[in-house]
């Protein structure tokens, strides 16, 4: 199949920001995730979990509380005291509104889902009436003494449970004024605590108010008397989070140490009508705290400091026992934050706040399978590139022949321009951009760095020519009439002639650069894309999308290739189908046009379109080299998929030449040993 | 899944058809040699895999062999008999059998038989058995007659049980068949009739015959080409009784109904069974390997120039004449599975289905089974469930009717054969009511006491407490220590009272009578041997315990404060006997809740707590011996069960134990010993560590460096 050089990269010191809040939309099944770097992530949760849309964070935009409103609509509230509404087809923040009321701890929105309440730093719980286009103010309800940081409705809108510090407030909507105040101890296992922090509150329809505090309690009130009746003790750290399901029979929490516990509301015995809350089953995939918590019908979704997103489906919700049941566990996100220049063999990082520029070493050993070869050049850190302002940078690249460097933030939009003298670089910013490239959300360079193509947040397409310093503005695609939806991924053609855009939902639109004209558009599938390219010389365009499938499609005849329509008509192999985490890049070979280069976060691929196509029977991953086979077996059992599983966390894999690869690794553990220490838990023998 | 391979013909020399071609084929000492006699005067021994001989020896013109040779594998020596009379023993350097080893017996022989681990037993044909070597010692004496007149023997053959010989053999006379069981440990001959139950006009052709731990499977192929199964105990019950077994339908129209000569059946193992014969009337003959396990046609292989109906199995070798060669055919038999047996061979389950798991269906399977096979076979298909289930009830019936009124031995008699009848599904709440029945008989009447019954019934496998309640606290009554040692073994669910009861019974009962039980030692291995062997050698002092440091430990209490003992010595030695060994070990595998067993550990007076203790640690000891931490033996108890019991025992009896000055010396020697024992576990922590950190240095050696070239071959 082919021999390689790989460099094997493990300097992209990224790690992804802590999650602070989770809200699961049951309409749409997707599921919204907020970070403590105030990046908002949209997961569609039936596109096999596949993060379609991403808003960037601020840097004064700590988001405290996140939730969906009626309409699909997602409000999220900060510490800066606003509330925020964002636009999820054009991708960028509708408004802000000032809520006058400090910091912002928690949300809620109404069971009829009009009306938004927020908990603020000032002890104010205020009212907002949801309009069609924003939110209006309506009125305070009873200030209370200390910062409101939980919120919870009855599910008939006529009360609401407030948790601020050492007591929760139950108040009538009606009126605005506090109905009962039920005070927490405060003694934690016989200490007494300064002070009883409510992390979480849930109203029930009985009237049952069940709070989560930093004593470790999960406690059970009744609103009516304002009493306790239940206590349990899970924990003996915060317990932070908290979600019930939409049939009030189970409910999650998350706790400081890592642990998410579910209860159920199970008979007391067999066959009784009398139920009671029992805690049934404590999941441990979370090292950090659990800051988060969401009860999908069959899931519990839960994410804290420690970045991962944990979706463990509850098996006794689950109809079908297949792949589909299994754990995922989200680390990484689902688009490239690495760009490559083949022609000097640099890699562009994109991190919240800077970029990086590094070129690779070299050697000139050669080597057997497995060989770790000596460098005769160490690789060199070039470039450290800092954003100005607050804002994260949304999507970067470097050109390929390494002289040009774009990256974006939400409102602004930058061009430099390398100079290479010997061993020194010197970087040039290109002044005066035309006002409207001030976001984008996918930037590319053509193959030639002639041509630099900008996806922005309006939907449209620009075409720019770059000249030595300077630049062209040259056309620009006007999103179709009616659809506002951004295109996120490009793909252009190694000719220059085609340039492939797609967005989140709608199909992948091929455009003509030579006439400047829409050339077709790709049959729409139901999967959102997570990755296309254009094939040399064929114009085929690959596609990937986020159920695994792969379309290649011919852009000249405007139609599938026989490639793509037989393995359509076969099917892919199961184990295929059954990755978790997308395609996240496509390239090819040059020399060779049947060979297919594709990689996700845990396996390599090369497809050889010659070769028949795997069925279920056969060994789809075969990493042992065939040595005492005989050739005649070699040849039976080789199949199209040629996989690599020896690089993971993989973010980036591309060809830099016919013998060469590069390998972006991102392990875990240096993620982990990034992170703040985990809440010390005495073990045996320790 | 059981298929044969490919035959190949073994003699070069045409025999003579017929079942005077061939007498036989016998197994020699040596593995994949065969000793071939052919009818007349002829003995080769055969090398199957080079198949070429490797010898041969005849006898002289005149006279003529008359039961096959057999290898006597004790001594590596062959032996023949000619004449009927004549024995003649020789080995392989041996050119001429007229110049060997001769000895002329006063009875003519029927068979020698010769199989591994005895000496060869020789079968007259008046239904007497000798031994080899007692013959050879005066071949003149006096041979019985066990048969009657007209009485002759069909078949025969010779099984291992229990590394003693049992023969067994089937006579026929005016169409009645007898079956024989000589056993050689007990010396007993028992005589069964063949009941033929239904099928009263077919007529018995073949014979063959297993064994399973207390029967033997004896299986007959009638004319009307069906199998069927009879179940003979080996030890019976009354062995001057004649007593009749009943035999049920195996296997329906193996071969057709009218097949005169050429049939023959031989069984391969617990569930395949080779029969030759034509399958069909017409049809050529036939060698088919059947599963009576599910009644399936596993492979056949057509025979097409006729055979002789003699069919012999040895070694994964099937030796039959084909036309008029010995032909051998190769036999494998892999692990079957279900869907093997079914004929459902779609092995990889399709992955894109994740649907519910749908069961089979067990009364539609069969009929599919076959039907992917063969589709004419189908019809030969056996429905023994009809059968199965309309014989129960009546043998039940009459059990429980003479449970009621009759004997213990009468009831033994029934119960056996009920036993001998094949299990229906019910099977257990049968033997359930059948146990109930019998104890409430005792309950009224406390001198019935069943005990080989119950003893019996136990032994069947099925029997949980909670099916037969009441049959542990009768047992304890009685003081029945085998029983209860058999039921704590057999039962999943016995209370934990009950269990502290065998306890107490186990911890009480006096060396004396334990010495007249018979008790299973499969648990008590290292102890017990070299006691077997004191035993032999020191039988005069027997009587007080089983030897002079048992002794003192056994009576602990009294000589530790007189003769304290150094420590070391007092655990090398176990501290009670065997048999009460075995009977503790018994407990020690009991299944048990700590919660509810720890009241009734308070009730067990101080001294047997500490024998108990005194016998744990020793076991302790015994475990820490070696570095697996485990005990010798088939069934020993794991260290854990007994530091389980240590700390139970000591929790229950604390304060008791504290008291004792007896108990105080074992305690300080326990406590030294585990103190010991948490010094080599720090040690073997700190270790633990450090290797853990070299690990972690190696990997990290692996993984940390940030940037490198690799080659990578993708293939």
């Amino acid at each position: 199949m082919g021999e390689f050089k790989v460099h094997r990269v493990r300097f992209f010191n990224y790690v992804p920001s802590g999650i602070r809040c989770v809200a699961y939309n049951n309409q749409s099944n997707r599921l919204a995730v907020s970070r403590t770097d105030g990046t908002v992530e949209i997961y569609n949760l039936s596109a096999n979990y596949f993060q379609e849309k991403f808003f960037p964070g601020h840097e004064s935009r700590a988001t405290e509380a996140l939730c969906w409103a009626k309409g699909q609509r997602l409000f999220s509230a900060g510490l800066n005291g606003e509330i925020i509404e964002y636009d999820l087809q054009a991708l960028n923040i509708k408004y802000a509104v000032d809520a006058f009321g400090g910091p912002i701890w928690s949300m809620a929105v109404s069971p009829c889902g009009s009306q938004l309440l927020v908990g603020c730093e000032d002890g104010s719980v205020k009212l907002f009436q949801i309009t069609p286009d924003k939110i209006q103010f309506e009125r305070n309800f009873d200030r209370q003494k200390s910062r409101i940081l939980s919120l919870s409705w009855h599910p008939s809108g006529t009360h609401i449970a407030a948790g601020s510090i050492d007591y929760i407030s139950v108040f009538a909507v009606k009126s605005g004024s506090a109905v009962h105040k039920m005070l927490v101890d405060r003694q934690y296992m016989g200490v007494s605590k300064r002070k009883c922090i409510i992390w979480g509150v849930a109203f029930l329809s009985d009237g049952t108010v069940i709070s989560v505090d930093s004593a470790g309690k999960v406690q059970f009130w009744d609103s009516a008397t304002g009493t306790l009746v239940k206590n349990h003790l899970i924990a003996n750290a915060d317990v932070q989070s908290i979600a019930v399901s939409d049939q009030e029979d189970s409910f999650v929490v998350g706790t400081a140490e890592g642990t998410v516990f579910h209860f159920q509301l199970v008979s007391v015995t067999s066959n009784s009508s009398e139920k009671q809350w029992v805690r049934t089953k404590p999941f441990q995939h979370h090292t950090h705290d659990v800051r988060a918590v969401a009860h999908s019908p069959t899931a519990l979704i839960s994410g804290g400091t420690d970045t991962h997103l944990v979706i463990r489906p509850l098996m006794e919700k689950v109809e079908v026992k297949n792949y589909d049941a299994a754990l995922r566990k989200i680390t990484f996100p689902h688009r490239r934050l690495i760009s490559c220049s083949k022609k000097r063999h640099l890699l562009l990082f994109q991190f919240a706040h800077h970029l990086e520029l590094w070129r690779l070493g070299s050697t000139v050993a050669t080597g057997k399978n497995g060989d770790t070869l000596p460098l005769s050049k160490d690789a060199d850190h070039l470039l450290h590139l800092k954003t100005k302002g607050p804002e994260n940078i949304i999507c970067s690249c470097i050109s390929p022949c390494g002289s040009w460097i774009a990256y974006s933030t939400t409102s602004r939009f930058f061009l430099y321009r390398l100079n290479y003298e010997h061993d020194n670089i010197s970087l040039q910013r290109v002044s005066k951009m035309p006002a409207f490239l001030r976001s984008a959300l996918q930037i590319l360079f053509s193959e030639d760095s002639t041509k630099l193509f900008v996806a922005s947040n309006q939907g449209s397409l620009h075409i720019i020519r770059l000249l030595e310093g300077s630049f062209k503005h040259l056309h620009t695609f006007q999103p179709h009439s009616g659809t506002v939806e951004s295109m996120c991924l490009l793909a252009v053609s190694p000719d220059g002639n085609w340039l492939a855009a797609s967005g989140t939902s709608a199909g992948v639109h091929v455009y003509n650069i030579k006439h400047l004209k829409l050339h077709c558009t790709v049959p729409a599938y139901n999967f959102p894309v997570t990755a296309l390219a254009i094939a040399p010389n064929t114009n085929n365009l690959v596609i990937a999308h986020s159920d695994q499938q792969v379309f290649e499609y011919s852009i000249p005849d405007k139609q599938y290739t026989e490639w793509s329509r037989t393995i359509q008509k076969q099917g892919f192999h199961y184990l295929w189908l059954q990755r978790d985490t997308p395609i996240t890049h496509i390239s090819f070979h040059p020399k060779r046009p049947m060979h297919i280069l594709l990689h996700d976060a845990y396996m390599f691929c090369i497809i050889d379109k010659s070769l028949p196509l795997p069925n279920d029977k056969t060994l789809l991953y075969n990493p042992l080299p065939p040595t005492n086979e005989s050739d005649v077996i070699r040849r039976r059992t080789a199949h199209a998929f040629k996989i690599s599983k020896i690089y993971k966390p993989l973010l980036f894999m591309d060809l830099l030449d016919e013998r060469t690869l590069v390998a972006v690794e991102r392990p875990l553990d240096d993620i982990i040993a990034q992170l703040p220490p985990p809440i010390k838990k005495k073990k045996f023998g320790t | 899944m059981a298929a044969l391979e490919e035959e190949f013909t073994l003699s070069t020399v045409p025999l003579g058809a017929g079942p005077n071609g061939l007498l036989g084929v016998e197994q020699s000492d040596k593995t994949d040699q065969f000793l071939v006699t052919h009818g007349g005067r002829t003995v080769i021994l055969y090398k199957v895999s080079d198949q070429k001989p490797l010898g041969s020896w005849s006898v002289k013109q005149g006279q003529i062999i008359t039961c096959p040779a057999v290898c006597n594998f004790q001594t590596g020596e062959f032996i023949v008999v000619h004449d009927n009379k004549v024995l003649r023993i020789w080995n392989t350097e041996d050119v001429n059998l007229d110049k060997v080893f001769k000895a002329t017996l006063s009875a003519e022989i029927y068979r020698i038989h010769s199989i591994q681990g005895t000496e060869p037993l020789v079968l007259f044909k008046e239904g007497a058995v000798r031994g080899l070597e007692a013959l050879l010692a005066e071949p003149q004496q006096k041979i019985e007659t066990v048969l009657s007149d007209d009485e002759v023997i069909k078949w025969t053959k010779v099984f291992m049980v229990f590394r003693h010989p049992v023969l067994i053999f089937i006579t026929e006379k005016h169409g009645n068949h007898f079956a024989y069981i000589q056993t050689f440990s007990s010396r007993t001959l028992s005589k069964y009739t063949l009941f033929h139950g239904q099928e009263e006009k077919s007529v018995i052709q073949n014979f063959t015959a297993s064994v399973d731990r207390k029967f033997i499977s004896l299986m007959s192929l009638s004319s009307d080409g069906c199998v069927y199964e009879t179940l003979i105990p080996i030890h019976p019950r009354d062995p001057d009784e004649n007593q009749r077994v009943v035999r049920s339908l195996l296997l329906k129209t193996v071969v057709a109904g009218d097949a005169r000569s050429g049939v023959a059946l031989t069984v391969l193992d617990q569930d395949h069974v080779a029969v030759l014969g034509p399958p069909l009337p017409a049809s050529k003959e036939c060698l088919s390997i059947w599963n009576t396990k599910f009644q399936t046609l596993q492979t056949s292989r057509e025979l097409p120039q006729g055979t002789s109906g003699q069919l012999w199995y040895f070694g994964e070798n099937l030796f039959m004449l084909h036309g008029k060669f010995l032909t051998v055919i190769p036999y494998k038999c892999e692990v079957s599975s279900l869907a093997g047996a079914l004929g459902k061979l779609k092995h990889s389950q399709d992955p894109g289905a994740h649907t519910v798991p749908h069961f089979v269906n067990w009364e539609t399977s069969r009929g599919y089974g076959f039907g992917s096979q063969n589709s004419e076979q189908s019809k030969r298909i056996l429905r023994r469930r009809k059968i199965e289930v309309n014989v129960p009830p009546p043998a039940f019936e009459q059990l429980l009717s003479t449970i009621k009124k009759d004997s213990e031995k009468d009831i033994e008699v029934e119960l056996c054969k009920f036993l001998a009848v094949k299990r229906t599904p019910d099977f257990h709440t049968i033997v359930g009511d059948i146990v109930l029945e019998l104890l409430g008989r005792h309950t009224t009447e406390p001198s019935f006491y069943p005990r080989n019954s119950l003893m019996q019934l136990i032994q069947t496998h099925v029997l949980s407490y909670s099916l037969c309640p009441g049959l542990m606290e009768a047992a304890l009554e009685k003081t029945d220590v085998q029983m209860l040692q058999l039921c704590l073994q057999q039962f999943p669910d016995i209370p934990e009272s009950i269990t502290c009861a065998c306890l107490k019974i186990f911890l009480s009962i006096s060396d004396d009578s334990l010495q007249e039980t018979e008790i299973n030692m499969e648990s008590v291995s290292d102890c017990s041997d070299p006691v077997q062997e004191k035993m032999d050698e020191q039988t005069e002092i027997l009587q007080n315990g089983f030897n002079a440091d048992e002794q003192n430990c056994d009576s602990c209490d009294r000589k530790l404060n007189q003769k304290p003992q150094d420590a070391a010595e007092e655990t090398t030695s176990c501290p009670v006997v065997p048999k009460r060994a075995a009977l503790l070990n018994a407990i020690l595998h009991s299944a048990y809740s700590e919660m509810f067993l720890l009241p009734h550990l308070k009730d067990i007076p101080a001294q047997h707590v500490t024998l108990f203790l005194q016998y744990l640690y020793f076991l302790y000891l015994k475990c820490s011996e070696n570095a697996t931490m485990t005990l010798p033996g088939l069934h020993p108890p794991t260290l854990n069960q007994i530091m389980d019991w240590i700390c139970l025992l000591l929790d229950a009896n604390f304060t008791v134990v504290v008291m004792i000055p007896e108990a105080k010396r074992l305690l300080l020697s326990l406590y030294k010993f585990v103190k010991s024992q948490i010094c080599i576990c720090s040690e073997l922590n700190k270790i633990e560590v450090s290797f853990r950190e070299l690990q972690k240095l190696n990997q990290e050696k692996n993984n940390r460096e940030l940037y490198s070239i690799e080659v990578l071959e993708l293939f």
